[in-house]
């Protein structure tokens, strides 16, 4: 059959669907690790340990203001290639600078988390703590039955910009070759001549990753907002 | 508030405050004994593969030749940006649907893709289409991505710089017959940088961390590419290298965003102008839904 030149041809032998699957991946995982991460540092921020208080603050002023770039480098060449860590990889390179990656993503991302957070609870009404404390709940139950719920239904909009910036941050990974989508873009295009079009495919691939957040997200946290 | 959370300490939760500071200081001296004696095995705490930051050749070299890369590229991608923005920002808030129409959908479609992949297509875009060498594409590219990303991001901060401000002000200028263009450049976007200005130097920060994207990947010559030209020159003194570069990356953006909150308190204080103050999280927090910003992330 005389095959009519397809404009998508260059996509052959890439596996662009796998590359965006990584993508998600790595956005996943480290979106739920930051979140856990996030809460226990908001927890020790808020709490009344001098020192815990002094090490969360001092956390997120530090890592906020490292590039992400520097985290995972040196995630990769510190603490895998310097001290052995291998996080039960084995000897598979591609599964230890992945889960390198995520780790280096998780303790970024969550000190935006616990700034989001903790701006969460400033908006929870003083009489509300107050309230607890006067029934006689002790810290951890005026933060985890009363305090926190009502902040993380603020907080479901800032949180959102928080995952979107993830998964855009996900192609730092890009920097210690874990096969996401940036790296294959950086492969086809300098492999195939494509360029313009390469590049569209790879934009409309975030576009369908980002934006649905945003908005499916934004009515969430419009949702569940307390009135006030 | 932090205070509001619990109750005065009494002797018990004075006691538990100790034991978990204990407990605390008991792991964190266990990690960083970790970390110290594996590092010592590997021999990375040598003096020899500190001693290049004691003299002045490292630094004039390597570190410094490197932060002045990354202070030209954040700087002038900046500089671009800024203006671009400001005509993006007030062109989504314009009264013609052919003007605001196109100017969101470019905001919003460049704040949704990753700032790696508009580097990458730079990079390319210079190598095959254009004459610039091959020694300043990098540096190229790394402006180009920085300026298609920041600037729409900078368009939201000024759009909600100008939506901050109250109506009373453009009606007031109405009411004195100046027309839009007047209103605009005199009245509103006067008021408007001062609001807009600790969100604008937060934004700062993000560039500057984001030129390291450029050092990894794109091989430009800036202060992270550094660490690693260093670490091959001084014998694998990877450590070394890379804890200096954070170092000079935390100190700058401490300082930066030290600036912003400075500014903002020093502004938020002042009351002159009628509009509010927006630091970076209030300007993430009023753009469009959809592709969000994340305050400094």
């Amino acid at each position: 059959m005389e095959a009519r030149e397809n404009v998508f041809d260059f996509l052959e032998g890439y596996d662009l669907l796998g590359a965006f699957w990584v993508t998600v991946q790595l956005t996943l995982l480290s979106a739920v690790g930051s979140l856990v991460w996030g809460t226990v540092l908001t927890a020790m921020r808020v709490g009344p340990v001098p020192l815990l208080r002094g090490f969360a603050t001092g956390y997120v002023n530090v890592v906020r203001n490292i590039p992400l770039t520097v985290i995972i480098l040196f995630a990769s060449l510190g603490l895998s290639q310097t001290l052995g860590v291998t996080l039960g990889g084995g000897d598979n390179f591609d599964t230890i600078n992945f889960r390198l990656a995520v780790l280096g993503l998780v303790a970024y991302t969550s000190a935006f988390v616990c700034e989001a957070l903790r701006a969460g609870i400033n908006t929870v009404p003083v009489g509300q703590a107050e309230a607890a404390r006067a029934l006689g709940l002790s810290f951890t139950q005026v933060l985890s039955l009363v305090v926190l719920p009502q902040a993380f239904r603020a907080v479901v909009g800032p949180m959102a910009n928080v995952l979107i910036a993830l998964t855009k941050n996900t192609t730092v990974a890009a920097a210690i070759g874990v096969a996401e989508a940036a790296t294959l873009m950086k492969e086809m295009v300098e492999n195939e001549a494509q360029l313009i079009l390469i590049s569209a495919v790879f934009a409309f691939g975030f576009v369908c990753l980002t934006l649905p957040t945003g908005m499916v997200l934004g009515w969430v946290g419009k949702k569940v907002a307390v009135k006030r | 508030m932090s205070s509001v959370l619990y109750d005065a300490q009494g002797p018990r939760a004075k006691q538990r405050n100790v034991l978990f500071t204990g407990v605390f200081l008991v792991a964190a001296a266990a990690l960083l004994w970790w970390v110290f004696s594996s590092l010592s095995d590997k021999g990375q705490l040598d003096w020899e593969k500190w001693k290049p930051f004691v003299g002045t050749e490292a630094w004039t070299t390597y570190v410094l030749p490197g932060l002045e890369n990354t202070l030209i590229a954040a700087g002038v991608a900046m500089l671009i940006a800024l203006p671009l923005g400001a005509v993006l920002g007030i062109a989504r808030l314009s009264d013609h649907r052919w003007v605001r129409v196109p100017a969101g959908m470019l905001v919003e479609f460049f704040r949704a893709i990753p700032v790696l992949i508009l580097m990458i297509f730079g990079l390319a875009l210079y190598s095959e289409y254009s004459n610039v060498g091959s020694d300043d594409r990098p540096l190229y590219a790394v402006i180009t991505g920085l300026v298609l990303y920041n600037a729409s991001v900078l368009a939201e901060i000024v759009r909600a710089g100008i939506l901050s401000l109250p109506k009373g002000q453009t009606e007031a200028a109405h009411a004195i017959g100046l027309r839009k263009t007047q209103t605009m450049v005199s009245i509103l976007l006067p008021q408007a940088v001062t609001a807009m200005l600790p969100a604008i130097v937060s934004q700062l920060v993000v560039i500057v961390k984001d030129t390291a994207l450029g050092g990894a990947v794109l091989t430009f010559p800036e202060l992270l590419a550094s660490a690693n030209t260093m670490s091959a020159y001084y014998g694998a003194n990877t450590i070394a290298s890379f804890t200096v570069v954070a170092v000079i990356f935390v100190a700058l953006n401490f300082s930066l965003t030290t600036f912003a909150g400075w500014l903002e308190k020093r502004l938020r204080s002042r009351k002159k102008s009628s509009g509010a103050v927006l630091s970076a999280d209030d300007a993430a927090a009023q753009g469009a839904p959809g592709a969000g910003t994340g305050a400094t992330l």
